[in-house]
């Protein structure tokens, strides 16, 4: 594997019991470029996820994150990957701000950083509020700051625009879009708006690869009929 | 390593602070149980063996509550992930929790021994012996609170959360219960406090080092998928 190689997956099984989530997954992703994952539910997209976030174990193949093998190097990796996931990964009764302190101090960030990053989610104004009494769009917000806050190098973000209203979403932009520079990997259920951003188009069904080719090989209906 | 434990330990505590769970439910517990002890032995007070048996019965039910709500938190709010995410050495994670369940039920004590000394124990103890009795507690505490993180993250991936923890803890805990008994029985004598037996001190000063040890070997594979 190359030193621009941020993901390579080679016949990545993960089984729940018997039943196999992911089932022989096997491509290549440049640093820097967006790998968008689509498939119905319950296809092995956020499963994937989990395993590249060193969360979950491989039960078959190699799998290779920013140069390193995962399960063994999980360590070498965790702090340069930032996760946004169904889950916000916030205590509901601490304030966003502590939320970001804590997450700071455990990746050695500056505290700085903290008031940066809640400013660039517009949420510098409620950060003294606790979370549960954030709506669900600011929490996404701050879910976003979170994932960010120890700027990764590898971002993992399934559904990372649900619940966030176009103004959200715009906001949000330059932490996880494109222009953040960062090597990407996000599940989606919009075929138009996924091929857009991907470089790298993946779609799963049933644990299995149907599909996986640069995206402007791949169109929309291709992408439908995962869901057929 | 002391860094993310000091973090852990203070989001634990703050959570504690801000949204009381465990230790009120350990001390209501705690009381609770003296009561029924009252009145399940028809007898105004207690002394010697039976009055450590009681508090060190009382002492291990009320923590079993804080056992199973160790990791509540964290798994309930996905904070754990974010943890395990986190490029932090997983025996931070142990620590932290150690020394939150050991706090816990140092605060636990704070209401249960004196519940003790008012509703059973005759005679009351001298500052002398309450002094010997924290050090007794605070050794105690410390194996509970080093195989109660281990119980504890076992438990909280599971769905008979409330049901494994006493299952597991309750075995692993009986050397902390004979210890913790021996030891305190010459505290609570008829005839005035006497000495701690240095042999039982030393089998939980022995328990906890054991136990601290295999805890430091086990956590990583107990967190991790």
């Amino acid at each position: 594997m190359d030193a621009v190689t941020a993901i390579e997956l080679e016949g990545l099984v993960r089984r729940y019991g018997e039943r196999a989530a992911l089932d022989g997954l096997t491509l290549t992703l440049p640093a820097g470029a967006t790998l968008v994952v689509f498939g119905p539910n319950g296809a092995g997209k956020s499963t994937l996820l989990r395993v590249l976030a060193t969360l979950l174990r491989p039960h078959a193949g190699s799998v290779r994150v920013l140069g390193r093998e995962l399960p063994k190097e999980g360590w070498a990796v965790r702090g340069q990957l930032g996760l946004l996931g169904h889950e916000p990964l916030l205590y509901r009764d601490l304030t966003a701000r502590e939320n970001l302190r804590f997450h700071a101090r455990l990746h050695r960030v500056p505290a700085g950083r903290t008031e940066e990053v809640l400013d660039a989610v517009g949420l510098a104004r409620r950060g003294d509020d606790k979370v549960h009494t954030l709506s669900r769009g600011m929490v996404q917000r701050l879910a976003v700051a979170r994932a960010v806050l120890h700027d990764p190098a590898l971002l993992l973000l399934d559904e990372p625009r649900a619940n966030l209203d176009p103004a959200a979403a715009e906001l949000v932009e330059p932490l996880i879009g494109a222009a953040s520079g960062r090597t990407r990997v996000i599940t989606s259920h919009d075929p138009a708006g996924g091929l857009a951003e991907a470089d790298l188009a993946l779609g799963l069904r049933g644990g299995r690869q149907e599909l996986c080719a640069p995206a402007r090989q791949v169109d929309t209906a291709a992408i439908g009929a995962l869901y057929r | 390593m002391g860094a993310a434990v000091n973090a852990l330990l203070r989001k634990d505590l703050r959570l504690e602070l801000r949204a009381p769970q465990v230790v009120p439910a350990m001390a209501i517990f705690a009381v609770m149980t003296l009561v029924v002890f009252h009145f399940a032995l028809q007898r105004r007070a207690v002394a010697g063996e039976l009055a450590a048996g009681v508090l060190c019965v009382t002492l291990l039910f009320a923590a079993m509550l804080g056992v199973s709500r160790l990791f509540v938190a964290d798994r309930e709010e996905g904070g754990l992930d974010a943890v395990l995410l986190a490029p932090v050495d997983r025996t931070a994670l142990l620590v932290a929790k150690a020394l939150a369940l050991f706090a816990f039920l140092a605060l636990l004590e704070v209401v249960l021994v004196p519940a003790f000394v008012v509703l059973l124990l005759e005679p009351a103890l001298a500052a002398g012996a309450l002094a010997r009795l924290v050090l007794l507690l605070a050794l105690a505490d410390a194996g509970i609170a080093v195989v109660g993180t281990l119980v504890g993250a076992i438990a909280v991936e599971t769905r008979a959360r409330d049901l494994l923890v006493p299952l597991l803890a309750l075995p692993l805990l009986l050397p902390v219960v004979i210890g913790l008994a021996r030891a305190a029985t010459p505290l609570f004598l008829p005839a005035g406090a006497g000495e701690l037996p240095v042999r039982w001190l030393a089998v939980l000063g022995l328990y906890d080092l054991i136990f601290g040890l295999v805890a430091y070997a086990l956590f990583d594979f107990l967190v991790e998928d």
